[in-house]
């Protein structure tokens, strides 16, 4: 997964071309951790497809409120740099995620 | 047969975890089951200063971490998945999991219990959106911003003030006029500068286009309603509701005895009902819900639980 922050989040998101899921996750967030394994395993079982990502929160709080996230876990859905989907919160799960996928690839 | 347990157990929190310590060193097969993050309720909790013990780095993800160790240690095994269904009337129960099927002798039901919702417009949309109910999650967000905590009891005021490390100002929203929080956290919470209070008011309403902007509170004595906007340099604030907690029973409620507030009834075993079925931690009706008692629930039921398949599956 390509790790995200301040500095390259125009460029790996809104610049880039095709689906890009964001997992957005904080040190503090246990919830946050134990989805990460399940986003991994869709990295890979999608990969050359949608380009996966991920940021961490805590030195990017701005950068993620800018892109309407507020709370965590929370995974959003680019294509062509334009969020289209997201599912937060208890909808943040491996199944829900790779449904929200499936609708676009 | 496969996948054949001595011992399954629904949900990973301390009485589960627990649970899985004592059956998996008793040499039982022990399974313990989850369905997102190991640890419940308490995994989310930042300071845990009351479970014996537990006096340095007494975090929530800590305390769990270890608690995982100390069970696997033993040879229990753990799996994430979310049950969908369970057929615990016969002699060997069957859980049926979203990935997997799994058997077993005994099933102890560690699920829990959840926040519960405030049940207005605006909550559910806004979740994730400056609505959380997980303060060590989300905290981050609302540095430098304003806080409203609703609820009065100690999981609110202490969330609260672990919010007044992030935030500029956490005011406390509660129905009545005074805190029912423990007294050693209510003086906390009256000496901290960040902390203001709002009484006998309740959430009518939290509104926000895409995100909390305006929040709706009635005063419960006057009937008077109370619009607070967001800070225009701000745009936007935190809402976190402690207003309680519902039992995860809905997948046996229909066959299990719940008392009214759908929390499972056993007996002080941790029996249920239903024989080779046990009810362990903050899912069970009981006087105290706290890391402690859950544990202590856990290692009961997992004692008889060896008991019970001793003389029903031996010889």
């Amino acid at each position: 997964m390509v790790i995200l922050e301040k500095n390259n989040f125009e460029e790996e998101v809104l610049n880039s071309k095709g689906l890009v899921i964001v997992d957005f996750w904080s040190d503090g967030c246990e919830p946050c951790k134990a989805l990460m394994p399940d986003v991994e395993a869709l990295a890979e079982k999608y990969e050359g497809k949608v380009k996966f990502c991920k940021l961490n929160i805590t030195k990017a709080r701005r950068l993620a409120i800018s892109q309407r996230v507020m709370g965590l876990p929370t995974i959003l859905l680019y294509k062509d740099g334009e969020k289209i989907e997201e599912v937060t919160k208890d909808e943040a799960k491996a199944a829900n995620i790779e449904a929200m996928i499936e609708k676009h690839v | 047969m496969e996948n054949l347990y001595d011992v399954v157990i629904i949900g990973a929190g301390p009485a589960g975890l627990a649970a899985g310590l004592y059956s998996a060193r008793a040499k039982m097969k022990t399974l313990i089951l989850e369905k997102d993050k190991a640890g419940g309720q308490i995994v989310t909790t930042n300071e845990v200063a009351n479970y014996p013990g537990s006096i340095d780095d007494a975090t929530g993800p800590s305390l769990v971490a270890r608690m995982v160790e100390q069970a696997e240690s033993f040879g229990a095994e753990r799996k994430k998945d979310e049950i969908v269904k369970v057929e615990l009337q016969d002699k060997i129960k069957v859980i049926t999991g979203e990935k997997d099927v799994y058997k077993a002798k005994v099933v102890i039901i560690a699920t829990g219990a959840s926040p519960r919702y405030l049940g207005v417009p605006g909550e559910r949309e806004l979740t994730g959106k400056g609505v959380s109910y997980c303060a060590t999650c989300d905290a981050d967000f609302f540095t430098d911003l304003e806080v409203y905590v609703i609820g009065g009891g100690d999981t609110a005021v202490e969330e609260a003030m672990y919010l007044t490390k992030f935030a500029r100002k956490v005011t406390v929203v509660h129905r009545r006029d005074e805190l029912r929080a423990a007294k050693s956290i209510r003086e906390k919470a009256f000496k901290n500068e960040k902390m203001a209070f709002i009484w006998d008011s309740v959430v009518e309403e939290i509104k926000g286009d895409g995100i909390v902007e305006k929040l709706v509170l009635k005063n419960k004595k006057t009937g008077e309603i109370t619009e607070i906007d967001a800070p225009e340099e701000d745009g936007t604030f935190g809402i976190f509701p402690f207003v309680g907690y519902v039992p995860k029973s809905e997948l046996f409620k229909d066959f299990l005895e719940t008392d009214k507030g759908g929390y499972l009834t056993t007996d002080p075993d941790m029996k249920t009902a239903l024989p080779g079925v046990f009810a362990a931690g903050d899912i069970r009706h009981k006087s105290l819900r706290q890391v402690v008692t859950a544990v202590a629930d856990g290692a009961i039921a997992a004692v008889q639980a060896e008991k019970y398949i001793e003389n029903t599956f031996e010889n």
